[in-house]
């Protein structure tokens, strides 16, 4: 056990916990924040997507240790409360979420995709989403939202 | 709260819709401690004055539906709302909808499967909606002393003579007490508002924020953590434990022996309890559990086997229409051909889970349940309490498919939370889920059949060998008798003179099994369709021609297979390289076809692009039944080609991802869907997609390739290469 510093969407925790605890476990049963899933906790599925310091990581399989003094961003953190996140915006308008539960995942994913690609094509949706499982299969319209975001 | 108000708060943030997690109960820049001292919990109490039981208005006019139906992805939470907002004439984009607790004396029968949901209360809901809206008409009626004849009703107003108008919220108060004419005037359907626009649906706001609440997220006071070790093989008790290192670990305070309820096959278990997830699942992981009576020999290898040995034996008769028998005999050139279904797992992607509070005679779960009244049902009898004692709160269930219809990790909370005197979340880990079932029955399909001299089937057979749901979970008997739904839905197919079914029991004891998506149509359909395909191959006729000539009698899926036809672009020329197929099913009183274009890619194909239509009745919400055929294609191909379960020696080799894959983004082909218009009652749109997702694509390998596949899985990318 330890005391273990961590920047979660811009607000700074102290947590005691086991080093080797995997960053999705801090962030849902300390912190609080339970949008991050857990989907199958060996970095398979990306229903625990966050960022770290602006790149996609699976925190189910991210130990505490390497996320100290890291900037980590989930998906509570990339709208405000006035204004969703342009693919927030994108994936109600193509009705993306069935489940949802791999949704924010699925966002965490596409947010990183075009900080990267502002246009990306379908060749770099498939590369940066293929991490990204959707069991009730919303893919059709993930790739829909994807290009609808990187217009708007 | 005024109306203004709460479209902007549910407007994008979804906060409407729940009590949320609140930041604010988090220390910031101090030490957080565990987080399990919030009561996060699902808001589910209606404001105002109940006009029924699913209704509520507010005198600040308010509107408040109640969604009775669990929602799992398919789109209830918004469909059945809308089904009594449409006869209440009230827009569901300006109201207020709830998900209801477990009540079936409430709300009736509350269980989603089958398809049934829009199906069965279309009617009833509709008659609720237009009785609320008879009782304001009524209210509004006598406040103006005039004729209930002289007022209509617009979004949420009653409307007077000369434009006089009163809110719904006004008039609720007089409403209540208004009593209701035996007959109803309902809405034509041509005078419908919300119905059929594809509105958008009210729970995806809440789903891209990370607002909406699932099973997993549920906390309450003073909850602890539970992970599971199940005994491997289905069946057996625990003999010794060794928990020395699991009490080691820093947050470990308990290790308890529990159950795995499965009705017949009910199993131990073991429990760690811990102060925080992580700390059980290490504890789980370091446990040393020797178990008893758990060895059995059960491998797939060998049922399937045993399952291709006994399409010959005779079976028992399902159905028969004309003589088989005879008209088989007849004809020199006999087709037969065997086909096989793997067993499968659901694979929701939210993990098993459960979080209960059992004290004294009182229960109380946070539950992702299919089947609420089951369920509690389930809980009484085990728990040994009243029913009236039972609260079941239903989160969003993070998808389903059927396997969240029976209720272990729901049960097994409970027994936790009676045993240690907290509440406890359970939550297995994707292994325990994927290697202990239960799964979708495997099958072997045998078909027999003749052509007439003109091309024509005039004899078919189809033999089911497959094992059974009601057998592995009840012990019914399906030895001695057909298993109605294990032949769903091979007769309301084609008119086929000389027809007859038959079933031959497989018994794959203590192996659990239950309805995946779709049932049995996943299975028989992959086996009817592939042989309706080899008929029309050897009849040297066209395979939608062949189609279209059997279903001549079916006004309905003609129609709907002749306008796939002409969307497809079935009759034009094909790409160099290219191969097409078709397959429909009827599946839960709908109908679905798709034609599948594949182009060949070195030793395999690659799917360029589906064309679907789906024929449900009236389009409650299209854009959802859109999506819903989406999900039927994406989980019919990962059940074409990625992984079967497999077992050897009794234990489940396949556990995670890694090795029971899934299809993903990059394989989704160009998909073009659509809806058939009319105005027959709707049904539901959650699985008649699946079943001819299969057999389309096989159809179009044989097309491409001439290569016929007849046992799922394959690997689409060897299918290219014949032998
Ligand atoms: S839970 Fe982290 S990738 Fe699946
Ligand atoms: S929306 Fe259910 S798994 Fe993606």
């Amino acid at each position: 056990m330890g005391q273990i510093k961590l920047s979660i969407n811009g607000k700074s925790y102290t947590i005691d916990a086991d080093e080797s605890m995997p960053l999705l476990w801090a962030v849902r049963d300390f912190v609080g924040l339970t949008g991050s899933k857990f989907g199958c906790g060996i970095a398979q599925c990306g229903a625990c997507t966050m960022h770290m310091d602006g790149e996609p990581i699976r925190s189910c399989s991210v130990p505490l240790a390497s996320a100290k003094g890291k900037k980590i961003t989930t998906i509570e953190g990339i709208g405000t409360e006035d204004k969703l996140h342009a693919v927030q915006e994108a994936w109600i308008e193509e009705q993306v979420p069935q489940c949802g539960y791999c949704q924010s995942g699925q966002i965490m994913s596409a947010v990183a995709l075009l900080k990267t690609h502002a246009s990306p094509t379908d060749e770099q949706i498939d590369e940066a989403m293929q991490g990204n499982i959707c069991r009730c299969g919303t893919y059709d319209r993930i790739r829909k939202a994807i290009k609808r975001a990187a217009v708007g | 709260m005024k109306r203004r108000s709460f479209l902007r708060n549910t407007g994008l943030t979804g906060a409407g819709l729940f009590v949320g997690f609140s930041l604010t109960q988090c220390k910031v820049d101090e030490v957080p401690g565990i987080i399990n001292l919030l009561k996060t919990n699902i808001d589910n109490e209606a404001i105002g004055l109940a006009l029924n039981n699913y209704l509520n208005i507010d005198p600040s006019g308010l509107i408040t539906i109640m969604a009775h139906k669990p929602e799992m992805g398919q789109g209830t939470f918004h469909s059945i709302p809308l089904i009594l907002a449409e006869e209440l004439d009230v827009d569901p984009d300006g109201i207020s909808i709830k998900i209801a607790k477990g009540d079936e004396e409430r709300y009736g029968p509350q269980g989603v499967g089958g398809s049934g949901s829009v199906r069965d209360m279309w009617m009833p809901l509709r008659n609720l909606g237009a009785s609320a809206r008879h009782m304001l008409r009524q209210a509004a009626a006598n406040t103006w002393g005039i004729d209930i004849k002289d007022t209509s009703t617009d979004n949420g107003f009653v409307i007077g003579k000369e434009g006089v108008k009163l809110s719904y919220g006004d008039l609720v108060e007089k409403a209540k007490d208004i009593e209701v004419p035996e007959t109803i005037e309902l809405k034509a359907i041509s005078e419908f508002k919300y119905i059929g626009k594809s509105k958008k649906r009210t729970d995806i706001n809440s789903k891209v924020n990370g607002s909406a609440n699932f099973g997993i997220d549920m906390r309450v006071e003073g909850m602890v953590y539970a992970s599971i070790v199940h005994c491997p093989g289905w069946k057996g008790t625990v003999k010794s434990i060794d928990d020395a290192d699991t009490r080691k670990i820093a947050g470990v305070t308990d290790v308890v022996k529990t159950v795995r309820p499965l009705f017949k096959n009910t199993q131990e278990a073991v429990a760690v309890i811990a102060d925080t997830y992580w700390a059980a699942l290490q504890g789980a992981r370091a446990l040393k559990v020797s178990w008893e009576d758990n060895k059995h020999a059960i491998s797939t290898e060998d049922i399937f086997k045993t399952m291709h040995s006994k399409t010959k034996e005779d079976g028992m008769l399902d159905k028969e229409n004309g003589q088989f028998e005879t008209a088989f005999a007849k004809s020199d050139t006999p087709f037969e051909a065997t086909y096989e279904t793997p067993f499968l797992s659901h694979s929701p992607i939210e993990p098993m889970g459960c979080l209960a509070d059992v004290k004294g005679d009182k229960a109380e779960v946070w539950a992702t349940t299919q089947t609420p009244g089951w369920c509690k049902g389930e809980m009484a009898k085990m728990l040994e309490i009243k029913p009236e004692n039972i609260t079941i709160n239903i989160p969003f269930l993070g998808g389903a498919f059927g396997r969240r219809l029976i209720h272990g990790p729901i049960l097994q909370a409970c027994d936790l939370s009676k045993k240690i005197g907290k509440p406890v979340r359970v939550l297995w880990t994707r292994e325990e889920d994927t290697m202990n079932g239960p799964f979708r029955p495997g099958s072997v399909n045998a078909l027999r059949g003749t052509l007439s001299a003109e091309g024509k089937i005039d004899s078919l057979e189809h033999k089911v060998v497959t094992p059974s749901i009601g057998h592995a979970l009840f012990g019914r008997d399906a030895s001695t008798k057909v298993p109605g739904s294990a032949m769903a839905p091979l007769h309301e197919y084609y008119t086929i003179p000389n027809y007859r079914s038959k079933y031959v029991f497989m018994d794959v004891d203590p192996m659990p099994l239950l309805w995946w998506r779709s049932v049995y149509s996943s299975t028989n359909v992959f086996a009817h369709e592939s042989f309706i395909d080899e008929l029309a191959v050897a009849a040297k006729k066209d395979p939608m021609d062949f189609r279209l000539d059997l279903l001549e009698d079916d006004e309905r899926k003609h129609k709907l297979l002749k306008t796939l036809r002409q969307r497809s672009d079935w009759d034009k020329a094909l790409p160099e390289g290219w191969g097409k197929g078709v397959a429909i099913s009827h599946c839960f009183q709908a109908t679905a076809a798709h034609v599948v274009y594949i182009s060949k890619t070195g030793t395999g194909v690659k799917i360029e692009k589906i064309h679907t239509a789906v024929d449900c009745g009236i389009a409650v919400n299209e854009n959802n039944i859109i999506a819903q055929a989406e999900g039927c294609i994406v989980m019919g191909l990962t059940a074409a080609y990625k992984d079967a379960m497999i077992v050897k020696d009794g234990v489940t080799q396949n556990s995670n991802f890694h090795n029971y894959r899934m299809l993903r983004i990059n394989e989704i082909p160009e998909l073009d869907i659509f809806v058939m218009k009319n105005e027959e009652s709707p049904v539901g749109a959650g699985e008649p997609g699946l079943p001819p997702v299969a057999p389309a694509l096989t159809n179009a390998i044989f097309n491409l390739t001439g290569n016929r596949i007849r046992k799922l899985p394959f690997e689409l990318d060897k299918v290219g290469v014949i032998g």
